[in-house]
């Protein structure tokens, strides 16, 4: 397992408050990696900086066998580098089909004289139908997205970080607003995915973390506050305190 | 590929098939043909088929894109002062050799010029031909001009504003200024352009002045027929697909279509600059039938009518913009030219010409409230959608 993304001392302040504070994390790859902490911890926030919406303050962010940089890159530019990203909300283009959902976030040429001439070919449909089975929407691709059930949406997304074929995957609460029986296909799903990529998965839920079975991060006011396993992580004094909220 | 993406949208196929029979049964009633349609209704026939086609590119930009555009008037007002320089030059110039041509001794090239100048500049005390006015003797660089003035200044403008990340009700804020302060520019009488008297007697093409202007007002209106067909096919064509899929994903969620990998600013500055260029091109098309054109036109409240006719329409469908821009404006001359009946009440009478701004602001809230997809939802309940 080599280092993909390297986050080196990176801290953030939004009018004086330090929303990141001299955060270091590493993501290897392949990588299964649960990410922890109470609201306000700073989880969003170092999404942000990894996919360019935020930029920090200080510290390096770097990415991939050659350690580029991340920071001052663009979010397209980001994103066209391998790193996907879903949101806490589900947000799939809901006017749209789940084919042409997946179809937008294929890997292909992103520019818009390439978007206009692009013509449909038998590889992307069938990769299309590779995608839509994994996630278990093949007999949707024709319905529009928006009347997908809620967790059905949240696949979809996933599908479309899948379809970008990134080799980072960054996912926000996942399992928010699923039923149990969606929740344990959504661990399956992201699993999967980190056999082969690396997968960072933001979660409040304990049991959907115990299920993922990976490292994890507590992370703690903007910096990592405990790492290791989840058995290992939960025993620590410091974070049943953060999380019991004992001072 | 035209053939199976016609295939693909048999509404483009449907209007271009309503589209021709318009076009026959026109021909048919003007002079013509049986000679019961007036030139100057054939002429407003065909100024409303350019106000479709502005309207079909302002529902791209705004419809598809989600960019609410308040200044797409003012390149449709470009395009049309850029043809109207030709027009107004060389028609002056026709008539100024005729009449030095009765001289003894030959007028020299300075003395036409001067003469020429002196015609069209002097309602501004001036005889001076402006700078803009170079390419004013080619028709082929003024229609030049008709494509690249509004296309760059769309292009530099929308970089500005995109690049910059100006979206929503700021952007078209934006817009708006850019078109009042182009109307103001030109209301000057220094702005070389003739001030508040603008271009006039458009209507009267040189080389044809023995042409009747029936024969002439048929001519545009084919024209302008022409270009509502290929307008309507290339947007059509640019809707559809993959670059229609990621130009909708942008008006729903702009930041989202970012972290899918595309350069968002990219793809609206391509939609806003290939609208900008037709809207100027349906303008060009549109002042010679009008026969004239002044800073009035591109006053902010142009466009924001504009935007009335594509909501009224049917935001997000082509045939849309195209039926609420001819619905509207038609019925506005009706009741604006005295058409319409005026209400006795009794204690007060309504006058259209007073009070159809009011019927058009009120049906705008309606549209907007009610029936958000405009008289073009209307088509939703004739052709049932496949399950």
């Amino acid at each position: 397992m080599s280092t993909l993304l390297e986050v080196d001392g990176v801290s953030v302040s939004f009018d004086g408050f330090r929303a990141i504070n001299n955060l270091s994390i590493q993501i290897g790859e392949p990588e299964l990696r649960a990410v922890i902490g109470p609201n306000g911890a700073g989880k969003t926030t170092f999404m942000d900086i990894i996919t360019g919406k935020t930029k920090p303050d200080e510290g390096r962010v770097t990415w991939g066998d050659r350690n580029i940089s991340l920071l001052g890159m663009s979010e397209s530019e980001i994103a066209m580098e391998g790193i996907g990203r879903k949101f806490q909300k589900p947000t799939v283009f809901e006017d749209q089909t789940v084919r042409e959902n997946l179809a937008m976030a294929l890997h292909n040429p992103r520019g818009p004289f390439a978007v206009l001439f692009y013509k449909k070919t038998q590889e992307g449909a069938k990769r299309i139908k590779e995608i839509a089975t994994e996630i278990g929407l093949s007999d949707s691709l024709t319905r529009r997205a928006g009347e997908l059930s809620h967790g059905q949406k949240q696949w979809l997304e996933i599908g479309m970080l899948l379809a970008q074929d990134p080799r980072l995957l960054l996912v926000d609460e996942p399992a928010a607003g699923m039923t149990t029986a969606e929740r344990e296909l959504t661990t399956d799903l992201l699993k999967r995915a980190a056999k082969t990529r690396a997968v960072v998965v933001v979660e409040h839920d304990m049991e959907f973390v115990r299920r993922l079975d990976c490292k994890v991060t507590v992370l703690h006011e903007g910096s990592v506050l405990a790492e290791g396993s989840l058995d290992h992580v939960t025993a620590d004094q410091t974070v049943i305190d953060v999380y019991l909220g004992r001072q | 590929m035209n053939k199976s993406f016609l295939m693909r949208n048999p509404s483009t196929l449907w209007f271009l098939l309503g589209l021709s029979l318009f076009t026959i049964v026109v021909t048919i009633l003007s002079d013509a043909g049986l000679g019961v349609m007036s030139t100057s209704f054939v002429k407003t026939l065909g100024k409303t088929l350019c106000l479709c086609l502005i309207a079909v590119a302002m529902d791209v930009v705004w419809g598809y894109c989600g960019i609410l555009s308040l200044g797409h008037f003012a390149f449709f007002g470009i395009g049309g002062y850029a043809v109207g320089m030709w027009l107004m030059y060389a028609r002056t110039e026709g008539i100024v050799l005729d009449s030095l041509a009765t001289q003894t001794i030959p007028p020299t090239a300075q003395e036409v010029t001067d003469a020429i100048g002196n015609q069209i500049f002097g309602v501004v005390g001036s005889s001076e031909f402006p700078m803009i006015w170079a390419f004013s003797d080619s028709l082929f660089l003024q229609l030049l001009m008709v494509v690249l003035v509004p296309g760059l200044l769309a292009l530099v403008f929308g970089w500005l504003a995109f690049r910059s990340r100006v979206t929503g009700v700021y952007l078209s804020i934006l817009t708006q200024a850019m078109t009042l302060a182009l109307s103001l520019y030109l209301f000057q009488n220094d702005s070389g352009l003739r001030g508040n008297n603008g271009l006039s007697g458009l209507q009267n093409i040189p080389g044809f002045e023995n042409t009747p202007q029936s024969t002439i007002s048929l001519a545009f209106f084919y024209a302008s027929a022409s270009a509502v067909a290929l307008g309507y096919v290339l947007f059509a064509w640019v809707t559809s697909g993959k670059m229609g899929s990621v130009i909708k994903a942008i008006r729903d969620n702009e930041s989202r279509v970012r972290f899918l990998g595309y350069h968002v600013e990219s793809y609206k500055l391509f939609v806003f600059t290939i609208t900008a260029v037709v809207a100027a091109i349906a303008g060009a098309l549109y002042y010679p039938q009008a026969g004239i054109i002044n800073p009035a036109e591109i006053a902010p409240i142009a466009s924001i009518y504009l935007a009335v006719w594509v909501a009224i329409g049917g935001r997000g469908r082509l045939y849309g913009a195209v039926i609420g821009a001819a619905f509207v404006s038609l019925l506005s001359s009706w009741f604006t030219g005295g058409g319409a009946p005026a209400i006795p009440l009794g204690f007060y009478t309504i006058q259209w010409t007073d009070w159809w701004l009011v019927l058009l602001g009120l049906s705008f809230v309606a549209v907007t409230l009610y029936a958000p997809k405009g008289i073009g939802g209307l088509f939703d309940y004739l052709v049932r959608k496949p399950s």
